[in-house]
């Protein structure tokens, strides 16, 4: 067992779970402490070393709830607000919580029985290594739960914030269980007060969605530099149910997200796009693994990554079209700007195709920035380092700009146009 | 204005400016025509500075200065100006924004104050009416997804928004249908000032019944081969360039 196994193991001992939990927890805990620790050879983690985890013990659990410091960080979003801080829940600047958003440490007997039922039930066995830590760490949760028809008017905006100098661990857990034809839009937002944090978070969202359901889910990595983020999306979709999903990362010591999404029922679809955006020593590692079992069904993934300084992004974006799956519809883009010499990038589109009547569509670029275009910004009196930035946030913001909930657009644009050193503000005039 | 001596110029290894002499004074409009491959884009290039077109001879001064020395975007500040061929698309930087970075850097150069964001949006809007553009194009990405027209007048449009000193129009005319040739005319032409020069590239008379020039001059192999009046145009389009490939 690794180090950071044992450090694990002995905080999750430290973990005060819920008792009706806790064979869940204990259960994992057995499988994260028998599980080989990946190296060098291991697929999954090939270009992710995990050595930089054992630099920011140790790790231990925020005991307190510490008063939120970072109101100027939230996104200005008319909706149903849950604030964590250091993994705890703040009550005092969350909204007051309708009954189908439900913490664990919360729910009835016949809530924690639907928990039960669905926990764990969209992660693929022991695949997914970190998922089963936060198994193990799991000490609370938020379960959405739409009922049949139902269609939340706000959006549900989650806020996990780390602050403070003290290096915690946060795990953090959302299951989501969208009954047919019922639709909402969830927005996950992991931010740092200042710079001075370096906690190690492990996310984990788990997505239930049945049949005709929609759900909207944005995932927004905006930690500084020095913190760790392991996360993952699972997400089960029923017939004709439907996920659009962005994620994007700016990059820090590690993150690493995962998304793994299975078309259960016919006529299921999936679109997610995402930016990512390393700079300095940053590292940002996308695994997405989208798996067709039945026919009819569709996904679009749209990524674009730029690499700045010496910074790494990862890309694994895998489509397995199982034999059944006929009539299957993918496609698969990643492209990527890299800004520097130093800068790396890693991406593997991978095309597992079972059935013989589908049509998939891959392709990832690496490329430096347009000549032509870098020339004809200069032959108008632009300087090629402006010239440069532009064509950088240019290359993002198409995506950007495909964001249906405007405050997140808005609030993504400046954040990232200030990153690549662009004043954006005639775009929001305009 | 400008005064362009022995020029050589050789994109990768391959000399295509073989000696090249032109003065343009102030307020003249000087019209260069050829055939294909004479290099009358690549001056257009030269002119601008493009990374891989190099001079290997000779010397170009620009309003006093030597151009050669001048980064590209410090041309540009300086008052030159090239209306592309092909103008580049640049999807996700919005025409705006790039058109308001390069009016600021302009002014700024000229020691004038940046324009405030409504202040350039009025601007913008007016201008684009006098090229018969939509407005809704300054929100749209940098040229993207527009037609071959509303590409060279979106090229006008900035060359109004910069009031350049020496406009040099490469193959403006190529692809436009009348009505786009008569939109793009009508801006030069109410952009004519004693202290402003063009010079129009060109392979067809059509353009200049339109921009009436003071001078035509024949560029072929890398040099001015003849140099006469607006009615030299009439002549070529009647005669082609054969025939003065073989005078020289």
């Amino acid at each position: 067992m690794s180090q950071f196994q044992q450090d694990a193991l002995a905080l999750a001992a430290k973990q005060n779970g819920l008792p009706w939990l806790e064979d869940f927890s204990a259960q994992a805990a057995d499988k994260w402490q028998s599980t080989l620790w990946p190296t060098k050879k291991t697929e999954a983690w090939m270009y992710t070393p995990l050595t930089s985890l054992q630099k920011n013990q140790p790790l231990s659990w925020a005991s307190k709830t510490d008063v939120f410091s970072a109101c100027e960080k939230l996104i200005d979003l008319d909706a149903t607000r849950l604030v964590f801080v250091n993994g705890k829940f703040d009550a005092t600047v969350s909204s007051s919580l309708p009954a189908e958003i439900i913490l664990f440490s919360g729910a009835s007997k016949d809530q924690q029985a639907l928990i039960r039922q669905h926990l764990g039930s969209v992660i693929e066995g022991d695949k997914h290594l970190f998922s089963g830590l936060n198994n193990a760490w799991l000490a609370d949760g938020i379960f959405i739960h739409l009922k049949a028809n139902q269609q939340l008017d706000k959006p549900i905006y989650i806020v996990q914030v780390c602050q403070g100098e003290e290096v915690h661990a946060v795990n953090q857990r959302i299951l989501v269980l969208a009954e047919k034809n019922s639709g909402t839009t969830i927005v996950e937002h992991f931010v740092s007060a200042d710079g001075k944090q370096s906690h190690f978070v492990n996310s984990v969202t788990e997505m239930v969605v049945q049949e005709d359901a929609c759900v909207h889910h944005y995932n927004l990595h905006l930690e500084d530099e020095q913190q760790q983020h392991i996360g993952a999306v699972h997400v089960n979709l029923g017939r004709s149910a439907k996920l659009r999903a962005f994620s994007l990362a700016l990059g820090s010591q590690l993150t690493r997200i995962d998304y793994q999404c299975h078309h259960r029922g016919e006529a299921a679809e999936l679109d997610l796009q995402g930016i990512y955006l390393p700079r300095n020593q940053q590292l940002v590692d996308y695994h997405t693994n989208i798996q067709h079992w039945v026919p009819h069904c569709t996904s679009n993934e749209v990524f674009r990554g730029i690499i700045s300084d010496e910074a790494k992004a990862v890309f694994n974006g895998r489509i397995h079209i199982h034999p059944k799956a006929q009539k299957t519809l993918a496609e698969l883009s990643n492209k990527n700007l890299l800004t520097s010499n130093k800068a790396e990038i890693d991406t593997k589109p991978e095309l597992e195709i079972y059935a013989d009547d589908v049509k998939c569509a891959h392709g990832a670029t690496v490329s430096q920035l347009n000549a032509s275009a870098l020339f004809y910004l200069q032959s108008r009196g632009i300087s090629e380092a402006e010239a440069k930035k532009m064509i950088s946030f240019g290359f993002i913001n198409e995506l950007l700009q495909a964001i249906e909930l405007a405050p997140v657009g808005d609030y993504l644009t400046l954040i990232l146009a200030d990153i690549l050193g662009r004043n954006s503000s005639l775009d929001l005039v305009g | 204005m400008l005064s362009i001596t022995n020029l050589h110029a050789k994109v990768e290894d391959k000399e295509i400016l073989k000696g090249l002499n032109l003065k343009v004074n102030s307020g003249e409009i000087h019209a260069i025509m050829g055939p294909n491959g004479s290099g009358k884009s690549t001056l257009g290039y030269v002119l601008s500075g493009r990374n891989g077109y190099e001079v290997t001879q000779g010397g170009i001064e620009f309003s006093g200065k030597d151009l050669l020395d001048l980064e590209i975007e410090e041309r540009a500040r300086e008052g030159l100006f090239l209306a592309f061929q092909y103008p580049v698309e640049i999807p996700g930087v919005s025409n705006m924004e790039f058109l308001k970075t390069s009016v600021d850097a302009r002014r700024k150069h000229q020691g004038l104050p940046e324009l405030s964001a409504v202040e350039f949006m009025k601007l913008a809007r007016d201008t684009s009416k006098r090229v018969n553009l939509d407005a809704a194009f300054l929100k749209r990405g940098v040229n993207e997804g527009f037609s071959g027209g509303e590409k060279k007048r979106n090229e006008i449009m900035q060359m109004m928004l910069l009031e350049p000193k020496l406009c040099i129009l490469d193959e403006t005319d190529s692809g436009l249908d009348i009505d786009a040739l008569q939109v793009v005319a009508k801006g030069v032409n109410e952009m004519r000032a004693a202290d402003r020069s063009f010079i129009v590239v060109t392979h067809y008379q059509r353009l200049l019944d339109f921009i009436v020039p003071d001078f035509v001059h024949v560029l072929s192999n890398g040099r001015i081969v003849k140099t006469g009046g607006k009615e030299l145009a009439l002549e070529l389009e009647e005669k082609g360039y054969a025939w003065l490939e073989e005078a020289v």
